[in-house]
């Protein structure tokens, strides 16, 4: 193996790892809302929100880090206002989720003219940046991903750890799966069914702004129009692939994050249009889905 | 409880009810469907509040706003449906609510030990690990039961318990409630059947619309009075019926059928016969493969292996189309959930499954006339009690929409009909109806199969009776040799003890 | 003469309360004041906002002209729609399927020569149809298949055939000279322009028969009163003998064709060739058009002219004031919350009224 075939290995990892925090981010906040019976259908414009507050808040105060805050703040409280609606004035999640992505859509490109006077993108800001293990950066492959760090790649791991214990240990989460499984039942037996939703739904928006600022503060320090693309979707096709647990979470969005970057490495290459690999997410995405056990997490009968 | 009032929109459910229940006693709650029983006990669960009333516990008035108050004050209530979660172990649904912890942590190894020690010193065997969709129905009753006790509670609400059991478990049932009662807990049992009332009961309280009729000791009473007092006039427990000659058309039959869902096999080898001018019944307790059964029959599923014959004719690729189009007429087990569309009017679904006559369309449209003269007729004819036939199927009680479905079944001059729980969720006046309605049918030479879970309506109405167990017909005699033990003993698989005896 | 005049009014009177038009009717002015609310809180003028969108959409008769020809493929969009509603599925894909039926078109258009007009543009709209209607089948059938809801499959399929159709124009259709443009169709495939130089054109007619078709399948065919039969609930459906995914297929196949045929007008009427972003946004229009509507196709017209008019207006706001286009994007997406949230205007009336009575008390 020469060093510039181990040089792409290594750049094709770490492209995964890049693609893979904000998916996986979507992928736990899809889990968390699903298991108590709510699909997140909003998870696009939480993520278009924070991605934008987290840039807004590193331009009012030149910190990165208060930032991510205020997107974390705005995340959520679009997920809540997702679940007002939907819990309170029982809405259609469908509709409420198309309604919350087209008005945050809408939204951040109007303050994009309100605060910058651009129309596509923003002012470079603050971003926050990797973390250097400079010691590591010639060693072969390790040093292309382990170099350079993101601080969200911390954020992300301990959270999975954190939540397959939640899940999995914790009264808490047997108490989200009864709501989401059998609601009625949870009722009968005291459980607040509707302030677990509440709570489950904010703990997603926080996931999901978290995977949202990544892709803003941490990726590219900008914020442009339509930056999500779709990757709410996407980590709700990984959560459904991985049976909204942890680790399939992780396995799918690796190995979502693995497919994409291959397909970027093939692209210019041997006349491969590049519309062909932009479409690659999606066409992945549908190919998971074929390939998922389904189970009755709700998302198999359309909620009109 | 005292003067306990409670109303939904214009629905009076409960209207000033008094009821008292002691130590060590069994109080049988009766009363039809819809009488408000199930309301009051929600009421006394705190899983509703009364907009009148108070309630007494041990001397004390309490207010319980939710089903922890009362389960904290030692209520607790066992649901016809029940409350449990598939997914998880019994002991994890036991413990739900009051889970043992370790600070945030779950100690799901005490609930397996507490939930174990809890069965073997009641008597509930149930194993704590098993995973809950794999048991039957029966020890699901007894997951519930176990939740009860749990909570150590001393008021036990059982609503409709012997609903899904069969007779030999339904006894079962009652050894156990007789040894909680010996134990000092009270127990309140909410039915309409009057058998079980007599059997198990020390003191029952009839409620009729809401209202208390009368509470009376059991000793007292006999089942005729009870049932007058229950629907407020005389029933009628028999139907009669024309004599039919020997040697009647087989007019559907289903051979070697075999059916497959998911790996499993539902229906094993069944073969049947259905006769013009006689009713089948199919006695069998839910979950025995009935379902499939009409299923297959009404062209909604495809058997795996086997074949349906109609006069004697082998139909080639069963659809739901091509059996209505066959004169088989359908009533569904699921009213909600197949026999009806509560969005569409009542006119509207009188000709669902008969759009395609033409009587009702011509090649693309419907014939809008034809259709709402139709519906007008059938609605009078059946006395189907509505507004108007434009008006929205959801507005009609639970036995007129059934009888929407009966109405559109019987104009269509079937054949065959494939009659499936055809009273469930029906009030006694409408079913008395719907069960005249069927032996009419007969009489006119029609094939019925009635598969029904309510064996007092199998025992009324069948000519015939076949009882399905595990997917296979385990007998098939005249109904007037078949007795409650013999058809209990049948439904939970046991040998045909009669049978054996009579070839001796 | 009089006589007949209230019958009338009393006729179209009944038809609105009874449609719910009203409810969409305050759905729309709820989010009107929403979004006027947000201009404010963004530093924007909504008085002025308002006075250039309404001036854009109606103060002269080429911008009439352009605000009704902007509702021509907008029309189309909410019928597919609503079909495709009628049915129960919701078809999200509507984006995906104009688009092909824009290319399709333009390519039938240009590259089919020697055909007489009244040949040619029927023929460019069956192609269009037909590719639109397929897809519609398509995403059906990914459906069963997959056992999913088409809410992902549709939205993922619209982002996969946007890159594909942008494929086809470079390598296959492309137009020398230009970057994503196929070359000008044939005069036999265009569509007569009604106002002479806008985007008014014959579409509209084609538009309204469309609706006309969907009225009557609506009101008064066997297969109307099947999927709506579908749509409400599936499991009797079946039962009553309806083949269900055939007929769930049927309708898809006319939402496709309905949606691909915005497209055709567009190409055919508007443009004269298919250009990337030519209709971009339209299909989440028809969302908004078809909830707006009500599941009725007459509703679905009057929501379309309205977004039409926010459509034609909003290029003047742009122009005019420093507000950006965007807004119309934000009011839909309250509409569409508005209209799928009945209890949210109620919770909102409540509140209005009673802060009213509690004021008229205290004085």
């Amino acid at each position: 193996m020469d060093a510039q075939m181990l040089d792409n290995i290594g750049s094709l990892l770490a492209s995964t790892v890049n693609i893979f925090i904000p998916i996986t981010f979507a992928a736990i906040a899809s889990c968390f809302s699903a298991r108590t019976g709510i699909i997140n259908m909003a998870l696009d414009g939480i993520m278009l929100v924070s991605a934008f507050f987290a840039v807004y808040g590193s331009y009012l105060t030149g910190n990165a880090w208060f930032g991510l805050g205020l997107g974390i703040v705005a995340g959520v409280a679009i997920a809540l206002f997702f679940s007002v609606i939907t819990i309170k004035f029982r809405c259609s999640q469908a509709l409420a989720g198309l309604g919350i992505n087209m008005l945050a859509k809408g939204l951040t490109i109007v303050l994009l003219q309100a605060i910058w006077n651009a129309k596509g993108k923003s002012a470079i800001v603050e971003g926050i940046d990797v973390i250097r293990f400079d010691a590591i950066a010639g060693v072969p492959i390790l040093g292309s991903i382990f170099a350079q760090i993101p601080p969200l790649l911390i954020v992300l791991v301990a959270s999975l750890a954190l939540v397959q214990v939640v899940f999995f240990r914790t009264v808490f989460g047997l108490r989200m799966h009864v709501t989401g499984e059998n609601p009625v039942a949870a009722r009968s037996l005291g459980i607040k069914v509707e302030r677990m939703q509440y709570v489950c739904m904010i703990i997603s928006g926080v996931f999901a702004s978290l995977g949202g600022a990544y892709l803003s503060i941490c990726d590219v320090s900008i914020f442009s129009r339509d930056m999500v693309a779709g990757r709410g979707f996407i980590g709700m096709a990984v959560a459904i692939f991985g049976a909204n647990q942890p680790v399939g979470c992780i396995l799918g969005g690796l190995l979502f994050g693995f497919a994409q970057s291959l397909q970027y490495r093939l692209q210019g290459g041997a006349g491969i249009p590049t519309q062909l690999v932009q479409m690659m997410p999606y066409v992945l995405t549908l190919v998971a889905l074929a390939f998922s056990k389904k189970d009755t997490s709700g998302l198999t009968e359309s909620r009109l | 409880m005292r003067g306990i009032c409670k109303s939904f929109g214009l629905v009076n459910a409960n209207v000033d009810v008094d009821l008292d229940i002691a130590k060590g006693e069994i109080l049988s709650l009766l009363g039809e469907n819809g009488a408000g029983k199930t309301t009051l006990m929600n009421v006394l669960y705190g899983l509703l509040e009364p907009d009148a009333g108070t309630i007494w516990i041990n001397g004390r008035q309490e207010r319980i706003l939710s089903p922890l108050t009362a389960t904290a004050l030692g209520i607790s209530m066992v649901h016809q449906h029940f409350m449990l979660v598939n997914t998880l172990t019994v002991a994890e649904n036991v413990v739900l609510g009051y889970e043992p912890r370790k600070g945030a942590f779950f100690d799901r190894a005490r609930a397996f030990e507490e939930v174990g020690r809890l069965s073997e010193e009641y008597g509930l065997r149930v194993d704590p690990h098993a995973e809950v969709s794999t048991l039957p129905v029966g020890m699901k009753q007894r997951v519930e039961i176990l939740k009860a006790l749990y909570r150590k509670s001393d008021i036990l609400i059982l609503d409709e318990p012997t609903a899904v059991l069969t007779p030999g478990e339904a006894d079962d049932l009652f050894e156990v409630l007789r040894q909680f009662k010996q134990s000092g807990k009270a127990i309140i049992l909410i039915t309409h059947k009057l058998k079980e009332t007599m059997q198990a009961a020390d003191r029952i309280t009839i409620l009729r619309q809401g209202r208390v009729v009368r509470t009376m000791p059991r000793v007292e009473a006999d089942v005729d009075q009870l049932a007058e007092m229950m629907v407020g006039r005389r029933i009628v427990f028999s139907i009669g019926r024309k004599e039919m000659p020997k040697g009647l058309p087989v007019l559907m039959s289903i051979r070697h059928a075999t059916l497959k869902r998911e790996g499993v096999a539902k229906l094993k080898d069944i073969n049947i016969d259905v006769h013009g001018g006689e009713i089948l019944g199919i006695a069998g307790v839910d979950g025995n493969g009935q379902t499939e059964l009409a299923e297959v029959l009404t062209g909604l599923q495809r058997l795996n292996e086997g074949a349906i014959y109609i006069n004697g004719a082998p139909v080639k690729a069963p659809t739901p189309a091509k059996m209505l189009e066959l004169k088989v007429g359908h009533i569904p087990e699921d009213r909600t959930t197949r026999g009806v569309i509560r969005n569409f009017s009542v006119s509207q679904n009188l000709i669902l499954g008969y759009q395609r006559s033409a009587r009702f369309s011509g090649r693309l449209q419907l014939k809008k006339r034809a259709v709402d003269a139709f519906a007008k007729n059938t609605a009078e004819k059946f006395d189907i009690r509505c507004g108007s036939i434009d008006d929205p199927l959801s507005s009609l009680s639970g036995g007129n929409q059934q009888k929407v479905v009966i109405g559109r079944v019987m104009s269509e001059d079937p054949r065959i009909v494939i009659a499936a729980q055809p009273t469930r969720g029906v009030d006694i006046g409408a079913v008395e109806y719907i069960h005249e309605r069927i032996v009419e049918l007969r009489d006119a030479g029609k094939a019925i199969l009635l598969i029904s879970a309510d064996l007092d309506e199998v025992i009324k109405l069948a000519d015939r009776i076949s009882v399905i167990y595990d997917g296979r017909i385990v007998s098939d005699d005249e109904a007037k040799n078949y007795d409650e033990r013999r058809l209990g003993a049948l439904m939970t698989g046991q040998a045909d003890e009669s049978r054996r005896e009579a070839d001796r | 003469m009089k006589d007949l005049f209230t019958r009338a009014w009393k006729k179209s009177k009944g038809f609105i309360l009874q449609s719910g038009a009203l409810f969409s009717i305050a759905a729309f002015v709820f989010s009107l004041i929403v979004s006027a609310a947000i201009m404010l809180l963004s530093g924007f003028d909504p008085l002025q906002g308002y006075s250039a969108l309404l001036s854009g959409a109606f103060g002269s008769w080429d911008n009439v002209a352009t605000t009704l020809g902007t509702a021509t493929p907008l029309i189309f969009a909410g019928l597919s729609v609503s079909i495709g509603k009628r049915a129960g599925f919701f078809n999200i894909g509507v984006e995906g399927q104009l688009l092909s039926g824009a290319l399709a078109a333009a390519v039938a258009g240009a590259y089919l020569k020697g055909l007489p007009a009244f040949i040619h543009i029927p023929l460019c709209f069956a192609i269009a149809w037909i590719v639109g209607g397929l897809i519609g089948v398509l995403s059906v059938k990914l459906k069963q298949f997959m056992k999913v809801s088409e809410l992902i499959i549709t939205v993922m399929l619209n982002y996969v055939i946007t890159y594909l159709v942008d494929i086809l124009v470079s390598e296959f259709f492309l137009n020398p000279g230009y970057v994503v443009r196929t070359p000008d169709i044939q005069a036999s495939a265009a569509l007569a322009p009604l106002v002479p130089l806008s985007r008014l054109n014959t579409g509209i007619f084609v538009a309204l028969a469309g609706t006309a078709l969907l009225y009557w399948i609506y009101r008064k065919t066997r297969f109307g009163y099947e999927i709506l039969a579908v749509g409400l609930n599936r499991r009797a459906a079946e039962t009553g003998g309806i083949a269900v995914n055939t007929k769930v297929s049927i309708a898809m196949f006319i939402s496709g064709g309905l949606a691909a045929m915005g497209g055709a007008v567009e190409s055919m009427g508007v443009h004269g060739y298919y250009i990337a972003n030519m209709v971009s946004g339209y299909g989440y229009d028809g969302l908004t058009i078809a909830i707006m509507g009500g599941g009725n196709p007459i509703g679905c017209v009057m929501a379309s002219v309205i977004f039409g008019a926010l459509r034609a207006g909003s290029s003047n706001m742009n122009r005019t004031t420093n507000i950006p286009g965007e807004f119309i994007t934000i009011l839909q997406a309250l509409v569409i919350l508005f209209v799928s949230a009945p209890l949210l205007i109620r919770y909102f009336k409540d509140k209005l009224t009673r802060t009213k009575s509690s004021g008229s008390e205290a004085a």
